[in-house]
């Protein structure tokens, strides 16, 4: 049997991206609501909640991009020229909620500075990826091994709504999250968020999915055809059970399902995407076979990825498994 | 020598039997233009290589000190488990806090370069990414994962998970902080001495041989002189602190050790990093001669060459201006020869010189405080020797004015190799020019101004509060009303005396 390198690497990328967007679109979430909550205690108690494991979730963008240079090298080298503005926002978005976790417990006086900067960079870094995302799909203009539009060609009302679509999906992992680890009035506070955002982004799928549809009819012919067909009748209809079970549970106060019943609609969405795009590396343009690097570089990491990537995820369960349980206010080493 | 031999040399770096087809960029005919090195503020190349520079410059200081950070911190509380002595753990903590601030800095500013490759340096990503990609791969994998899953238990842990688990994250993060440098470093010096590959008919790289791309010829040298300076650099700004608190306070016995460790450090390492510079410049020699004759200031090929301490390299005049220099002994540091033979810069054509200037200067800086470290690590053992290492006033204010020596170093050693690698990215092979990424004056201009922005005022504030931290006095001494010695010193003070 030949191994397909590009397509382990493809679905391997893939599934890098998708755990970060699972799980650091929860703690980007909780930094879009950060202005929507009562008090510097509930903002503390707030940040508490992802403070130790923040910085985890981040590296699966690192490797989704170092990934894709190792593996897709024409594809990184193409996309992110072509997506230069977006890109550069979110980079230093996620520079100015980073720093925020250690520079607000440090200063009084500019305590709201740094609030400031918690929130406003996970706004733009939410928003940035979102029309990162769109900008991709909606084509990338290519020629000669290299992007071949001008400076806003990512700039359409698609990417827009993408890019607000995340916010809302964030803020829904985000609130949930909160449901999950938090007590009290903040926890209140967060099924109603919850609701909200779950409103606005069952909207937004609809709203992302039409419009693909009529982005290229190539996204059609790909989901009609073959299993793919199967699963795209059958999502709609799971898209709506899920909600329902959101929607329900919030309605309970339960505090763990609606956490993971969030995770399910972004699964979801996300494999109803990669179905549209797939076998493509720049959708319409480039393949994942065009777009990768030679075997001898998809062997050599992959044999890294086989070991590693089990043991990373083991030791990022047992940190998870560390901090387990409600965030009580005033905990945390600051002082 | 012809000037095109070297370049021929360097092509020889491939393995032998790798298949080499010349790629269109290597094949570049070299035409050399004045204004590739005019400072041309209106050229996206020129800007987008400010922005790796500056951009990288904020990096590499943090990671420096980060590296140093964590190992010194594993040392604290390994101590701190073996004596069971509160004094070890007071200091760990003290430390924790500021190695905090210095890693969350270090990460952002991280994230930023793995996304500006292929940013502004597209044509280099598609070209080199299938050997330098792998290579980032593993570090993100073996280091930054392992940094980041084990930072969480090691900043908030040590009470839920108990003292022996905790120490296991704090070695985790110490061992991450040395994976990524042995990786990245390996993507850099590939860089620089290129080896173990093939080109391919699309242009790109592609590896035939992994371990001669990893242990490529400048990696094991660049390695060593990196990991010493990121425990140098370490030991300057512990030592200061440490000076500092000695200065307020000679008693303070959380000074005491600090200074007293970061002293040992210096006086230790300090000595070995000029070795291990030394070996580094001679395979400089073997490898990029034209960055050594930059770095030396040598234009003609010379036999006893001396050794010019300063001057202005003067590129158009070829030659350097008021010139202080020691007759031969260049070519005794460099051949080991009183009349060994030097190449000076005219050996190569001129679209292949560097910054003739930057390169000069930034390496005098660098050897300038590593002999300057030298200085102090000696001073230190004999004030050690003679029972004078915490009362000898100077020597802190000594300490304490070299605190920020080692990043100095760092940016200077960093330029001098970066500076002096041009005009090409890949050494004899790939041109900078030929390098970056298709983009307008405006973006470039743009995204470099907000970087500009936005690093000035974060990193700013973080060295604002990483100092005010710092002035933080660590560790109360006991009651004066505890027992003493007859010379009046504590019996805690004096037990650590011992362990010192
Ligand atoms: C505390 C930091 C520090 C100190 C005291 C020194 N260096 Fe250094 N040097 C570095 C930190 C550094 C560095 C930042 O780590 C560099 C940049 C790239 C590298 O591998 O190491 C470097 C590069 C570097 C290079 C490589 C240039 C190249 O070919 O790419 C040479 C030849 C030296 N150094 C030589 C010395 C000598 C002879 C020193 C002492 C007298 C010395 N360095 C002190
Ligand atoms: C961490 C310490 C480093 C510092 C301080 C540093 C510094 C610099 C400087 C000053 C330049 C501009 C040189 C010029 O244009 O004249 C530069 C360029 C560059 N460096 Fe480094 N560098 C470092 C490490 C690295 C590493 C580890 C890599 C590769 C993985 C790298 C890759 C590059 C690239 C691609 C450029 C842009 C092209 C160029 O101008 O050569 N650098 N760096
Ligand atoms: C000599 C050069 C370099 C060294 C020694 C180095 C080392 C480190 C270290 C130790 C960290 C951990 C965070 C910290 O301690 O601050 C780090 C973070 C990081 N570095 Fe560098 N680095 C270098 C250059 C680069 C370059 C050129 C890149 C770009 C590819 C890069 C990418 C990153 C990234 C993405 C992170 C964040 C990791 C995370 O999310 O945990 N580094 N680096």
């Amino acid at each position: 049997m030949v191994i397909d390198y590009p397509l382990i690497w493809a679905l391997l990328i893939a599934l890098a991206v998708l755990i970060y967007v699972l799980l650091d679109g929860f703690d980007l979430g909780v930094g879009i609501l950060f202005p929507f909550a009562e008090g510097e205690s509930s903002r503390d108690q707030m940040m508490n909640s992802v403070a130790p494991i923040w910085d985890g979730n981040e590296t699966w963008l690192v490797l989704g991009g170092g990934g894709l240079l190792a593996t897709f090298p024409l594809a990184y080298a193409v996309i992110l020229p072509a997506l230069y503005a977006p890109l550069v926002v979110m980079l230093l978005a996620l520079v100015l909620r980073g720093v925020a976790f250690e520079f607000r417990w440090k200063t009084r006086r500019f305590l709201p500075v740094w609030n400031v900067a918690f929130a406003g960079g996970s706004v733009l870094a939410a928003l940035c990826q979102g029309i990162v995302l769109g900008a991709w799909v909606q084509g990338i203009a290519y020629a000669n091994r290299a992007y071949a539009g001008g400076s806003w060609d990512w700039l359409t009302p698609f990417s827009v709504l993408c890019g607000v679509a995340l916010v809302c999906g964030y803020a829904l992992l985000g609130s949930t999250w909160l449901i999950l680890k938090t007590q009290g009035a903040l926890q209140v506070r967060a099924y109603v968020w919850a609701r909200r955002a779950a409103a606005g982004l069952l909207v937004m799928i609809v709203l992302v999915s039409v419009w693909m549809l009529l982005l290229d009819p190539r996204f059609v012919t790909r989901w009609l055809s073959g299993v793919a067909a199967v699963y795209v009748f059958v999502v709609p209809l799971l898209v709506v059970a899920v909600g329902l079970v959101l929607f329900r549970a919030l309605a309970n106060f339960d505090d763990v399902i609606p956490f993971f019943a969030a995770q399910s609609l972004f699964l979801l969405s996300y494999i109803g995407l990669g179905i549209g795009v797939f076998p493509d590396m720049v959708p319409m343009r480039i393949t994942i076979w065009q777009a990768a690097a030679p075997t001898v570089s998809l062997k050599f990491l992959l044999i890294g990825a086989a070991f590693l990537l089990p043991i990373i995820l083991g030791y990022t369960a047992y940190s998870y498994w560390v901090f387990r349980g409600k965030v009580k206010p005033g905990e945390g080493y600051h002082d | 020598m012809m000037p095109d031999t070297r370049r021929l040399a360097n092509l020889a770096h491939g393995v032998s039997g790798a298949t080499h087809t010349p790629s269109p960029g290597a094949s570049h005919i070299i035409t050399f233009s004045e204004s590739q090195y005019v400072m041309d503020l209106f050229d996206p190349v020129f800007l987008a290589r400010l922005q790796f520079a500056f951009t990288i410059s904020f990096h590499i200081v943090l990671p420096a000190f980060s590296i140093g950070l964590a190992s010194y911190l594993a040392v604290l509380e390994g101590l701190w488990l073996i004596t069971k002595r509160d004094i070890y753990l007071s200091v760990f903590q003290y430390w924790l806090k500021i190695f905090a601030i210095v890693f969350a800095m270090g990460v952002v500013s991280g994230i930023v370069l793995s996304y500006e490759f292929g940013l502004n340096w597209s044509v280099f990503s598609d070209k080199t990414g299938p050997v330098i990609g792998p290579l980032m791969g593993y570090e993100v994998m073996s280091a930054f994962f392992l940094e980041a899953g084990f930072l969480g238990v090691m900043l908030f842990g040590l009470k839920k998970v108990g003292p022996k688990v905790h120490f296991m994250a704090t070695l985790m993060v110490a061992l991450g902080t040395l994976a990524s440098a042995f990786w990245i470093i390996a993507v850099n010096s590939w860089m620089q001495t290129p080896a173990g590959y093939a080109i391919n008919p699309a242009g790109q790289f592609v590896p035939v041989d992994w371990w001669a791309v990893i242990f490529n010829p400048s990696f094991p040298y660049r390695l060593v002189h990196m990991v010493l300076a990121a425990y140098l650099t370490t030991a300057l700004a512990v030592g200061a602190v440490g000076a500092w608190h000695l200065l307020k306070d000679r008693e303070n016995l959380a000074a005491r050790v600090m200074f007293s460790m970061a002293m040992g450090m210096a006086a230790f390492v300090g000595p070995l990093q000029i070795l291990a510079g030394d070996m580094h410049g001679l395979n400089t020699l073997k490898h990029q001669p034209a960055k050594i004759a930059a770095m030396e200031g040598h234009f003609e090929t010379q036999k006893g060459a001396p050794l010019i301490l300063f001057g202005l390299p003067n590129m158009a005049k070829r030659t350097v201006e008021y010139a202080v220099q020691i007759p031969h002994l260049g070519s005794e540091v460099l051949t080991h020869q009183w009349n060994g033979e030097i190449k000076g810069l005219e050996a190569f054509p001129r679209g292949d010189w560097p910054d003739v200037p930057i390169v000069f200067w930034s390496f005098r800086v660098m050897v300038a405080i590593g002999f300057a470290i030298f200085a102090l690590g000696f001073w230190s053992f004999v004030a050690r020797r003679k029972k004078r290492l915490f009362t000898d006033v100077r020597l802190h204010w000594a300490a304490l004015a070299m605190g920020p020596a080692g990043f100095i170093a760092v940016l200077a050693g960093w330029v001098t190799t970066e500076v002096g690698r041009q005009p090409y990215t890949v050494y004899g092979l790939l041109r900078t020019a030929d390098s970056a990424s298709p983009l307008g004056l405006a973006a470039v201009g743009a995204s470099l101004l907000g970087f500009v922005v936005v690093y000035l005022g974060v990193f700013a504030s973080g060295f604002f509060y990483i100092g005010r931290q710092m002035k933080k006095t660590p560790w109360r001494n006991p009651d004066p009303a505890s027992p003493q010695n007859d010379s009046g010193v504590h019996a805690e003070t004096e037990k650590v005396e011992g362990v010192l």
